[in-house]
Parts: structure tokens; C-alpha cells; sequence
């Protein structure tokens, strides 16, 4: 099918740009420079929320239900079912975690939510493999039904528990716990208190070091141990989908089904198991909400995170590291956004800006090189005459994030061939 | 003659598909509330009695009008295979924007009320342009374009109402909300028989839109091209159809509609944009479009229903069932709808095909007789 939208995709494909590797070593590269650029405004600006580990522990826990979700996204339409009801089968996830959770601890919490979430895209496999529904108008439908159903459940279930009630749980029964380094990060051994050292080094303020320093005490303090195994599910998919033949067979039902089907492979089957799999990772990512960001359900505590996994797995091109990556840069945004340090953002906004701007200059696009410093020194100085950004703008930083990296980078931009079409056995032709 | 049968045909098979949604749905009802020790029968009884009362009729229609345009702007797009989830954004941001310019002026009242109605129009399809232009300048997907442009116009929505900017306190609430419209910018309410509330005078408006869109889409130009490209782009390029532009202009048309489903509200009973202004309305409209298979009667039946099941809720609580079950009714509905309406759609292409097979053997030999 090619209509006239899809023209410049095809242009760039002859070019010989393969758009599938580049966003690996790009994004890598991207983060290195975008660290460089913070430390120095961080140092310059004296706002050390910016590196600070405090930031990195809570970027990373918001990260973690962002990156979730979207490598539930992932799995799916690597085989080519849309899921936009990702949303809904978190929100199911949040409240079997919940459920368990609050009656027998925090990893019970987690198989139901795991549970909760499969069942939700076992439905969501029912309606668009084995029916043949369109995906998106099944994906809203779960979601709808999701939200029903949980309000329902939690009157029935909670109400009545102490402190649980029609739109809220009770508390998780225990805390998950966490890991810390030794040594590196203060962590504990036997009884032992290992030295802080990350937090020296952090507290001498040397631009680039105490902000490397920052990074890693985030990432190594006070790590519950649902978020390692988190981290972890990312290589762990990877491996599953590019290095074995199942993830092989898997990812041709979403390039080319018939192609797979005549290769003798159970079309239907492997999009039911990569729907299921992307449920219970939605639900694992609605668990970890309740288990570890939280200590209970609430009613609409996913807030639309099911939705921005699905866009960070769109930034990252289907591929499992640039989805990390754009769960971490939006879990990033949404702590700033959190601890109100979003001010010397402006100042990156407005550099970035004039870097793309000098960038269009060299390539002779003069219109565009025009636009763009216009903006970097409107953001410039918003920067200089204000003192802060309100908080009800900055909460939509991922979301505009979203915007502006599918509008700069959409063309580099690969789905499965066969992501969201419709399949029947035995009806290709 | 078999034109007239096949029609008759496929209006059966729809109200057939309608039929087995709606008795799917009563059993998962019946389930749930068997589940949940209660009667079903002296429920359903219950609520369809309290359903016809007059007051709560009026209140159907009330709700059911937003519902309605909002799932008109969905279905717009649906037609051209534009998946437009970006409703709820427009609608809230144009029904805000609208309720504040709207007490900042004043004008004799059915400009009044004609100004407010082409601002929210113009605000709702900005918004919706702005997917619009994304989709077709540089091919992102409107799916996730409008979910975003929902968060960022939901937060530009709470920046703006905020007391140092547009919002004032609401007298003898902690609400806060757009100053208050003035009486010229009021639409008045129809009288019903037998009860004291008032059906918003925008039910008027919604039926407009309705038989609008069902002339636009049967019977012009426009509609034709929109639904070739929803069925088919190649096909509709081949016939020289400009896709980027039936893309843009559906999106604004869209979004235009959507920048209506707020002002029944605003217009006929609240007049201020406050905290507590209704939400998620973008969503139902998804739902319902879905029931109404995009046809403009089958959306207004589906509106009906959804605005009464919310209705029927209330009564839900004095027979001692928790209301929630309304909402997985909701839910089961829309699910078995879509996927009921799928089968038949795929039982009635084997039956085309069938009977075209049927008439070219019938006519073989007579063709064959032709060329020898």
C-alpha cells in the first residue's frame, strides 16, 4: 500500500539510510552530549536538582512503568498487533497488584498484576487475531472496559478493608526491597556501614565528575529489586526477539505474515503469545506502581503512562534501547517537572534549538535555520526575565517531547511492515 | 429489484448484529449482578421504569447531546480511516477558551451566542490541524499525535485556569471557573412536559450537525472522496484525489465538531469553565461512534443508551448494587458491539461474493455464446 503520505519514507529508504541502526549509536551519542550540556548548566545555573542522585532515584522509578509499558508495546507490534489498550491493561495490572498485594506482600502483588495485565491482552488477542476487530478500536475498548471494571471491582473488593475504599486500595502489606552498592553507595555489608563515596564525590560540586557521581548513587541507592528485575526484562527482550528463532518467527508475523505462514509458522500463535506477553508487561509496569512508586492503588494512578510507553517505544524506533532511552528522558522530564527544577531546562531548550538551527544554516535551509533561532532566543529569554515555568505546562514535557521527536525524526522511523493490518489465514493473496 | 434486497438485507444484519450485542451485554450484566447477590430482574425492572420518568429523560437528552457530537467528531474521521482521539483535548480547550472570551465581550444576544459557538469551532479544529499537519508533512501517526495534544491541552487548560489568569472563585464554592457568561450569551432551555428541568436548547445544534454530516458524507462531493480514501487510498489517488488534503480538511472538520461537545454544558447549564467541567466526554464519543457503526442515527440511539445507563446508575445505589456495574456494562457493550459487527461484516462479504459467484456461472454460457 503506498499512498502519497508514505513518499518520503521511500525517498530516504533509497537513499541507502538504514533507518533500523541508526538509533542505537545516535541516541547513545545524544545522551553523552545532552549529559555534557546538563552538567555545564548545572554547574553555571547552581540548580543541583539537575544531576543530583536524589533526581536520577526518582527518574528512574517513573522511568520504569514508561519503559515497561512500552516494551509491552514493543512485543506486540513486533507482530504486528497495535496496542494502544496498553493503558487499560495496566490499569488492570495496577489493581490485581493491588489486590494481591495488600493481602500477601509485595511480589504476590506483582504475579497478579503480571496476571491482571495478560488477561487484559488475551482480550485484546481474542478480539484482533482471532476476529479479526481493527486494533485501535479494540485497544480503546479495552481501555474503557479496563477502567469500568477496576471502580467495580475495587467497591467490591476494598470497600469494607481498612483504609481501602471504592477508588483506593488499602496499603501493600510490606515495602519491596531494595538494593544498594556497598562501598560505592553506602550499601550494607553484614553489618558493616560501607563508606558513601558517590555521595562525596557528588557533594564536591566539579562539574562533569559530581554529576557522573549523581548518575551513578541514582542508580545504585536504595534500588527496589522490582526495578532491577525491570532493567534487566530490556536485554532480556532483546535477546528473546533478535537472537533466538522464536523472536525471529515472531517479528516476521509482523513484517510479512504470509510470508511466515507459508514457512510453515502458526501465524495466529505467535501473535496471541506476543499480545499476552505485552499485557503482562503492562500489568508488571501497573504493579510496580503500586508496589514500589506507591503503596496502594489509586483510581486513574496510571495518568496515561500506558500511552507514553507506547510513544516511547515509537522515539525508539521499535527497538528495545531507544525505548529505554526515551523512558528514561521521559521519566527524567516528569521528576524535574516533580521536584520544580524544570527553570535551567529552558537554557538546554534554547541550546538545542540554536545547535538545530546552525545545522539547518549548513545545510542551506534558510527558512528553517530562521525559525529555529527565532525560538532558541524566545526560550532564551523566557530563561532570563522569569524565575520559574508554571507547573501545569511542565507536566506536559514528555508528551511535547513526543511531539517534537516524531515531527524532527519521523522519517528515520520504521515500524514492522505489517504493524496494525488485519490478518486471516488462508486469505493472502 | 435486488438492490432494494440487498439494502433491506444489510439493514437486518445490522440490527441483527445490534440485537446480539445488546444480549451479550444483558448476560454479563446478569452475571455481574448474580455475582454481586442481586436480582437481575427486579434490577432491570427497576431501572427502566426509573429511566422513563421525565426529569430523568431530560437529563439523557442532556447528556446524551455532548455525547452525540462528540462521537459525530469521532466519526468523521473513522469514515476516512483517521483515528481522531485527540476529542477530548479540542472540546476542552475550545469549551475554556470559548467561555472566557465569551464573558470578556459583550454582544446582543444571538451574536453572543453565535460568537461563542464560531470560537470554540476555531479553537477545536487548531487543535486538530495541528495533527493534521504532523500526519501529512511529516507522517506521524494521529493516533499518538492527538493523545499527546490531549496531555498538552489539558495542561494548558489547568495553567490557564488559574486565578492570576483567566479564573475568578465561583461564589459559595471552592470551585474555581471562567468568569460567568452573561445572559445574552445563554441559551434557554425546552420545556418538557411533566418536570421542572429544561432540555438544553444545543440539542438543536447536535441535530443539525447530525443531518449535516449525513448530507456532507452522502450526498456531496467531499463525502464521497472521504469515504474512497477510508476505504482505499490507491483507489482514490487513481481517481485524483488530493489524500493530504482530505486529511487536513476531515481533520478540521473534526475538530470543529469537537470544539462543540462542550458548550451544551457551558451554554445551557453550567456557564463557567470550572475544575468540576466534564471530562473524558472525547473518550465516550469513541465508544458511541463505535455502537453507532458512524451513522448518525445509530450514533444518536447509542448516545441514548450510554447517557442512560449513566442515568440508570443512580437508582442502582438504592436497590444496593454498587453503580460501577454501569461502567463494565459500558465496557462489555462496546467490546461485543465491535466484534459482533466485524463477524457480520465478514459474513456478509462471503455471502457477496457467494452470490456474484452464482450470477457469472448463471451468465457463462450466454457470455460465451456472445463470443463465439
Amino acid at each position: 500500500m503506498t499512498t502519497s503520505l508514505e513518499k518520503p519514507v521511500a525517498t530516504r529508504l533509497r537513499r541507502g539510510v538504514t533507518p533500523g541502526r541508526l538509533s542505537g549509536r545516535a541516541l547513545l551519542a545524544a545522551g553523552v552530549v545532552a549529559f555534557g550540556v546538563l552538567s555545564i548548566v548545572r554547574w553555571t545555573t547552581g540548580e543541583n536538582q539537575l544531576t543530583s542522585s536524589g533526581t536520577m532515584t526518582g527518574a528512574l522509578s517513573l522511568a520504569v512503568p514508561i519503559g515497561l509499558a512500552g516494551l509491552g508495546g514493543l512485543w506486540s507490534e513486533r507482530a504486528g498487533v497495535v496496542n494502544i489498550g496498553l493503558e487499560g491493561m495496566m490499569i488492570l495490572g495496577t489493581w490485581a497488584g493491588a489486590w494481591a498485594g495488600f493481602q500477601w506482600g509485595p511480589w504476590w502483588g506483582v504475579l497478579a498484576g503480571l496476571v491482571g495485565g495478560a488477561l487484559g491482552g488475551l482480550l485484546h488477542a481474542v478480539a484482533t487475531v482471532t476476529f479479526g476487530v481493527d486494533h485501535i478500536v479494540s485497544g480503546v475498548a479495552i481501555t474503557i472496559l479496563a477502567g469500568g471494571l477496576a471502580r467495580y471491582l475495587s467497591v467490591v473488593a476494598f470497600v469494607g478493608e481498612p483504609g481501602g475504599g471504592p477508588t483506593n486500595s488499602p496499603p501493600v502489606r510490606r515495602a519491596m526491597g531494595t538494593v544498594t552498592v556497598p562501598v560505592l553507595s553506602g550499601g550494607q555489608v553484614g553489618g558493616w556501614d560501607s563508606p558513601d563515596l558517590l555521595r562525596t564525590v557528588e557533594r564536591t560540586g566539579v562539574p562533569v565528575v559530581a554529576d557522573l557521581a549523581g548518575v551513578l548513587r541514582g542508580l545504585t541507592h536504595h534500588v527496589s529489586h522490582l526495578t532491577v528485575l525491570a532493567i534487566l526484562l530490556v536485554p532480556l527482550t532483546w535477546f528473546v526477539l533478535w537472537r533466538t528463532a522464536f523472536g525471529l518467527r515472531l517479528r516476521s508475523c509482523g513484517e510479512n505474515p504470509t510470508a511466515a505462514e507459508s514457512l510453515g509458522i502458526n501465524v495466529y500463535r505467535m501473535k496471541y503469545v506476543a499480545v499476552v506477553v505485552s499485557g503482562a508487561l503492562a500489568g508488571l509496569a501497573g504493579a510496580f506502581l503500586v508496589t514500589v512508586a506507591s503503596s496502594n492503588y489509586q483510581e486513574g494512578q496510571t495518568a496515561g503512562r500506558g500511552f507514553i510507553g507506547l510513544a516511547a517505544m515509537i522515539f525508539g524506533n521499535w527497538r528495545p534501547t531507544g525505548l529505554a532511552g526515551g523512558a528514561a528522558l521521559f521519566g527524567y522530564a516528569d521528576k524535574l517537572q516533580l521536584s520544580d527544577a524544570v527553570h535551567p531546562l529552558l537554557v538546554i531548550v534554547a541550546l538545542v534549538l540554536a545547535a538545530l538551527a546552525v545545522r539547518n544554516i549548513l545545510r542551506r535551509r534558510y527558512v528553517a535555520a530562521a525559525a529555529g533561532a527565532v525560538l532558541a532566543v524566545a526560550f532564551a529569554t523566557w530563561f532570563f526575565v522569569t524565575d520559574d515555568v508554571p507547573s501545569q505546562l511542565v507536566s506536559s514535557t514528555p508528551h511535547l517531547v513526543t511531539l517534537l521527536v516524531l515531527f524532527f525524526a519521523s522519517q528515520r522511523l520504521r515500524m514492522p511492515a505489517a504493524d496494525g493490518q488485519p490478518y486471516r489465514r488462508g486469505q493472502s493473496g | 429489484m435486488t438492490a432494494r434486497r440487498e439494502s433491506l438485507r444489510r439493514i437486518a444484519l445490522t440490527m441483527g448484529a445490534a440485537g446480539i450485542a445488546l444480549v451479550v451485554s444483558l448476560l454479563v450484566s446478569t452475571v455481574v449482578l448474580l455475582l454481586s447477590d442481586a436480582d437481575p430482574v427486579e434490577v432491570f425492572t427497576e431501572v427502566v421504569e426509573y429511566g422513563q420518568k421525565p426529569a430523568q429523560l431530560v437529563n439523557m437528552l442532556n447528556k446524551g447531546t455532548g455525547y452525540y457530537l462528540s462521537a459525530i467528531a469521532v466519526a468523521i474521521g473513522f469514515r476516512m480511516a483517521l483515528f481522531n482521539i485527540g476529542v477530548d483535548g479540542q472540546y476542552r480547550l475550545a469549551a475554556m477558551l470559548a467561555a472566557a472570551l465569551g464573558a470578556a465581550v459583550s454582544l446582543p444576544a444571538p451574536l453572543h451566542v453565535l460568537m461563542i459557538v464560531v470560537v470554540a469551532m476555531a479553537v477545536g479544529a487548531l487543535w486538530a490541524g495541528i495533527a493534521a499537519l504532523l500526519k501529512v508533512t511529516r507522517g506521524v501517526s494521529e493516533v499518538i499525535s492527538t493523545i499527546m495534544l490531549n496531555a498538552i491541552a489539558g495542561s494548558i487548560v489547568a495553567y490557564l485556569l488559574h486565578p492570576d489568569r483567566l479564573a475568578v472563585s465561583v461564589a459559595g464554592s471552592n470551585n474555581i471557573g471562567t468568569e460567568p457568561l452573561p445572559a445574552s450569551a445563554r441559551v434557554p432551555g425546552l420545556r418538557l412536559a411533566g418536570t421542572e428541568s429544561r432540555v438544553f436548547g444545543m440539542v438543536i445544534v447536535a441535530m443539525l450537525v447530525g443531518v449535516g454530516y449525513w448530507v456532507l458524507l452522502n450526498r456531496t462531493r467531499f463525502g464521497f472522496d472521504l469515504r474512497a480514501t477510508g476505504q482505499s487510498p490507491t483507489a482514490a489517488i487513481a481517481s485524483g484525489v488530493d489524500v493530504r488534503r482530505m486529511v487536513v480538511t476531515t481533520m478540521l472538520l473534526s475538530g470543529a465538531v469537537a470544539g462543540l461537545v462542550g458548550l451544551p454544558q457551558l451554554l445551557g447549564a453550567s456557564y463557567t469553565y470550572g475544575l468540576d467541567f466534564p471530562a473524558g466526554i472525547g473518550f465516550t464519543g469513541i465508544a458511541i461512534a463505535l455502537l453507532g457503526r458512524n451513522h448518525p442515527v445509530g450514533i444518536a440511539l447509542g448516545a441514548l443508551l450510554w447517557a442512560f445507563l449513566e442515568e440508570a446508575s443512580q437508582i442502582l445505589d438504592l436497590l444496593e448494587v454498587s453503580p460501577e456495574i454501569v461502567r463494565i456494562i459500558q465496557g462489555t457493550v462496546v467490546l461485543s458491539v465491535v466484534v459482533v459487527y466485524e463477524l457480520v461484516r465478514r459474513y456478509t462479504i462471503s455471502q457477496q461474493q457467494r452470490s456474484v459467484g452464482e450470477q457469472l456461472a448463471a451468465e457463462e454460457p450466454a457470455v460465451e455464446g456472445a463470443r463465439a
